[in-house]
């Protein structure tokens, strides 16, 4: 039977990804708490799964190593090696290769290009040494069902004593299936069943083997395919095997070689190396998703509800008649509640806990620390919090940069920390919470925080503020997010080159979101990350411009109105603005940026909406505003191409397309920083 | 008849890949990710394999063994242990709990039919 096993190796790397993310978690804990025997067990448990399943599903490289790293744990399980620090680094060293090796078969599985050769060889050899001795088991795996030698054979006579204990039926065996097994081997010359051991009726145990038999086989199989039929039954029956008169000398059992090709990965040099290598991992983690059956179980549910619904407008429109309108309406009624359901629903399927990616961070910290000459507590709270898959995935680069960020220019060296006042190991905290529609994930530490007069000083040398400028102090700290902005007294490997704050920045708002900075000099600084909860449903208000439906995202619209003539001024460049409230928001019209015709062109007849981005207030001009919807985001990329000032398009309840306007993308169109919109 | 099959593993891969081969095979196939979960799938049902892992979380594999040959339903079903190579120990310590025999992993599906088919042709 040929069995194609690719779904199988898929899930097994899916598998073997949480397992390396458990042994890294585990390896960790361990350090602080190396008597706990049941943190030993699982920790040892991850690593023999691993192997178990890479030998099985083909990837031998990572059998191989992965056995050397288990043959430790299990020393260590039994007590034999004592855990330490640079027993626990050299094994996270370790689990870095193996998932540096799970990676490449996995850029394999997918036929992607592999990342980098994962150097094996140090990792192995250290790992010997603490072993003591060579190991000779991982050359000498031999599967149990041995192969046929090759070579021809006559057929010789086998004389075979078949004896099982009494306890024999209690281990689920049974005679009658060996000799048949036997008998398919060759020709059975004779049997003769021993009836010596069955006792007396007043003795009998009907669940005892008492019986015993000598058997003539005539067979060409070797020893060894004689002995594997008797494979299970060494300990609980006396088995000999001899060769009868005629019998040739055999040539012993040929042992069967270990068929592990040398399957390293090849190596990828020059142009396809990504320096980030962002692309590459993202791919491979949207491949597939893991969801609970309790998910799917509420999936199933829905859609029961959703068929009755229909069925019911379906009755009511077959027999329709005048006096039917309230059931019809009410029929309607529950078929939108089910949609409704099934929709979050089904975008649940896409939520997974944030986590999945908090768990990298304690090993970032540790090793991050160490090198720093820092002490450092990592607190993780809210680890629970549900994101959508999308958004858990990229939201990973920016909360790395933060987290280093943090250790670097945050939190001080311990002597410093203590000439403060303050404890000598500084503490990191991350979190998550939900709030209404949103995610917050925070990053707070205790340490010096921004440096507002250093600060300002840069921004001046930069040109980014004039002297007179009088900011607040939370308009100097957004300056850090400036591109080729760092304060840090010398560039250090860590951070501190200027890049990085802006792209983390740039990355948060790409998923929607927006980075807030808290900080109380001398007390610490606190990083607030916001993000939509999905990326795949908006709220959003459609709005109307020459006759074509747009839609706003909710969370962009500060308010709208119709202004006065005298709220409306022409600039001697040109442009205009709105004065709302006494301050001056430049008017965009939403017509002229989107190339379209017949509109209200007055806007004293039209309506304002005040859109905000990045802190900043723009007045859009358009028709008339139509509602307040949710609308699921159709990518514009993918279909079609991309377009500057527009996010996406939506199907409206009506059938018609709309594009749902992207806001700091209008800006940018309005400064004429990018070519005006061109619709085809 | 079609003959049922129990399969224990924390491995979820392991699992699929097992049950596949099975289900290809003609059997029906019940899983349980720990003897725990397994014990509360054999309550009830009579199966005709049951094929376990060794290391599990909850209850592992020996425990598994001597609780569920323990049940008169199953007093005589052939038990099958996944080990590894390295498991020496673990394979008498197993026969002694009731198990039947064992497969050694690595093994490929056709591996495995062969010893299934030992046991429980």
């Amino acid at each position: 039977m040929q069995i194609d096993l690719t779904p199988f190796r898929r899930a097994f790397l899916d598998e073997s990804a949480e397992h390396v993310a458990a042994l890294e978690e585990g390896l960790l804990r361990l350090e602080s708490q190396p008597e706990d025997s049941e943190l030993l067990s699982s920790i040892f448990r991850a690593a023999h799964s691993v192997k178990g399943g890479a030998g099985s599903f083909g990837f031998e490289d990572v059998a191989r190593f992965t056995h050397s790293v288990e043959n430790l744990l299990d020393r260590m399980r039994n007590g034999l090696v004592r855990v330490e620090r640079s027993l626990v680094d050299l094994l996270l060293r370790a689990n870095d290769v193996l998932k540096c090796l799970l990676e490449a078969a996995r850029a394999k599985e997918y036929g992607q290009p592999a990342a980098a050769a994962c150097d094996t060889r140090a990792i192995v050899a250290e790992l010997q040494q603490r072993l003591g001795a060579p190991d000779g088991h991982a050359a000498s795996a031999a599967p149990a069902a041995a192969g046929a030698t090759a070579s021809p054979k006559s057929t010789s006579l086998w004389r075979i004593e078949f004896a099982p204990h009494a306890d024999f039926f209690r281990t689920g065996s049974d005679p009658l299936l060996l000799l048949r097994e036997l008998a398919g081997l060759g020709r059975v010359a004779s049997i003769e069943a021993d009836l010596h051991a069955v006792p007396s009726w007043d003795a009998f145990e009907p669940e005892d083997c008492y019986l015993a038999w000598r058997i003539e086989l005539e067979s060409s199989a070797t020893l060894a395919e004689l002995n594997d039929v008797f494979l299970f039954s060494s300990d609980d029956a006396r088995v000999q095997i001899q060769p009868g008169e005629a019998a040739r000398a055999d040539a012993p059992d040929t042992a069967v070689s270990t068929a592990s090709v040398d399957a390293a990965p090849a190596v990828a040099h020059g142009a396809a190396q990504t320096p980030s290598g962002t692309q590459r991992r993202s791919g491979a983690e949207s491949a597939s998703i893991r969801v609970s059956v309790e998910k799917v179980d509420q999936l199933i549910n829905v859609i029961g509800e959703l068929v009755i619904a229909q069925s019911m407008v379906a009755d009511v429109v077959n027999n329709f008649s005048p006096e039917r309108v309230g059931q019809l309406r009410e029929a309607v009624l529950a078929v939108e509640r089910n949609t409704r359901d099934l929709q979050e629903r089904v975008m649940a399927v896409r939520m997974v806990p944030i986590g999945s990616i908090f768990s990298r961070f304690p090993r970032i910290v540790r090793d991050l620390a160490a090198q720093l000459g820092k002490e450092v507590r990592l607190e993780l709270e809210g680890e629970e919090t549900e994101l959508d898959k999308g958004v858990v995935e990229k939201i990973s680069d920016p909360l790395t940069h933060l987290i280093r960020n943090s250790l670097d220019h945050g939190v001080e060296p311990p002597d410093e920390r203590e000439r403060c006042g303050k404890p000598r190991e500084g503490v990191v905290r991350l979190r998550a919470l939900t709030e209404g529609g949103s995610v917050f994930v925070e990053i707070a530490d205790d340490g010096a925080g921004l440096n507002t007069e250093r600060i300002r000083a840069k921004a001046l040398e930069k040109g980014l503020m004039r002297p007179d400028d009088n900011w607040s102090q939370e308009q100097i700290h957004q300056l850090i997010f400036q591109p080729a902005f760092s304060t840090a007294a010398k560039v250090s490997d860590v951070s501190g080159r200027g890049v990085g704050m802006d792209v983390v920045k740039k990355n948060v708002e790409s998923l929607g979101g927006a980075v807030a900075i808290h900080s109380t000099r001398g007390q610490g600084a606190r990083f607030r990350i916001k993000l939509p909860l999905t990326l795949a449903i908006l709220d959003g208000l459609s709005l109307s411009v020459g006759g074509q439906i747009f839609i706003l995202p909710l969370v962009s619209i500060v308010e709208s109105f119709r202004p006065r003539a005298t709220a409306l001024k022409t600039l001697l460049s040109g442009g205009e603005v709105a004065l709302v409230r006494g301050q001056a928001l430049p008017l965009l019209r939403a017509h002229r940026l989107l190339g379209i015709e017949n509109a209200q062109t007055d806007p004293t007849k039209a309506l304002l909406a005040i859109v905000e981005s990045d802190g900043r207030r723009v007045a859009l001009l358009v028709d008339e505003l139509c509602g307040q919807s949710q609308v699921v985001i159709k990518n514009l990329d993918a279909n079609f191409r991309r377009v500057e000032g527009v996010m996406g398009a939506t199907i409206m309840g009506d059938g018609r397309v709309a594009l749902i306007l992207d806001v700091p993308g209008l800006i940018r169109l309005s400064e004429g920083t990018s070519s005006t919109l061109a619709l085809a | 008849m079609t003959k049922t099959v129990l399969i224990v593993d924390d491995s979820v891969s392991m699992r699929q890949m097992v049950a596949f081969t099975l289900k290809q095979a003609g059997f029906q196939v019940l899983e349980g990710g720990n003897g725990k979960e397994a014990l509360e799938r054999l309550a009830g049902a009579k199966v005709d394999l049951i094929i376990t892992d060794l290391n599990m979380p909850v209850m592992d594999g020996i425990t598994f063994v001597r609780e569920a040959r323990a049940k008169p339903q199953n007093k005589f079903t052939p038990i099958l242990l996944l080990t590894t190579e390295s498991q020496e120990s673990k394979k008498q310590e197993g026969k002694a709990a009731g198990a039947t025999g064992w497969i050694v992993k690595p093994f490929n599906p056709e591996q495995l039919l062969k010893v299934v088919q030992k046991v429980a042709p």
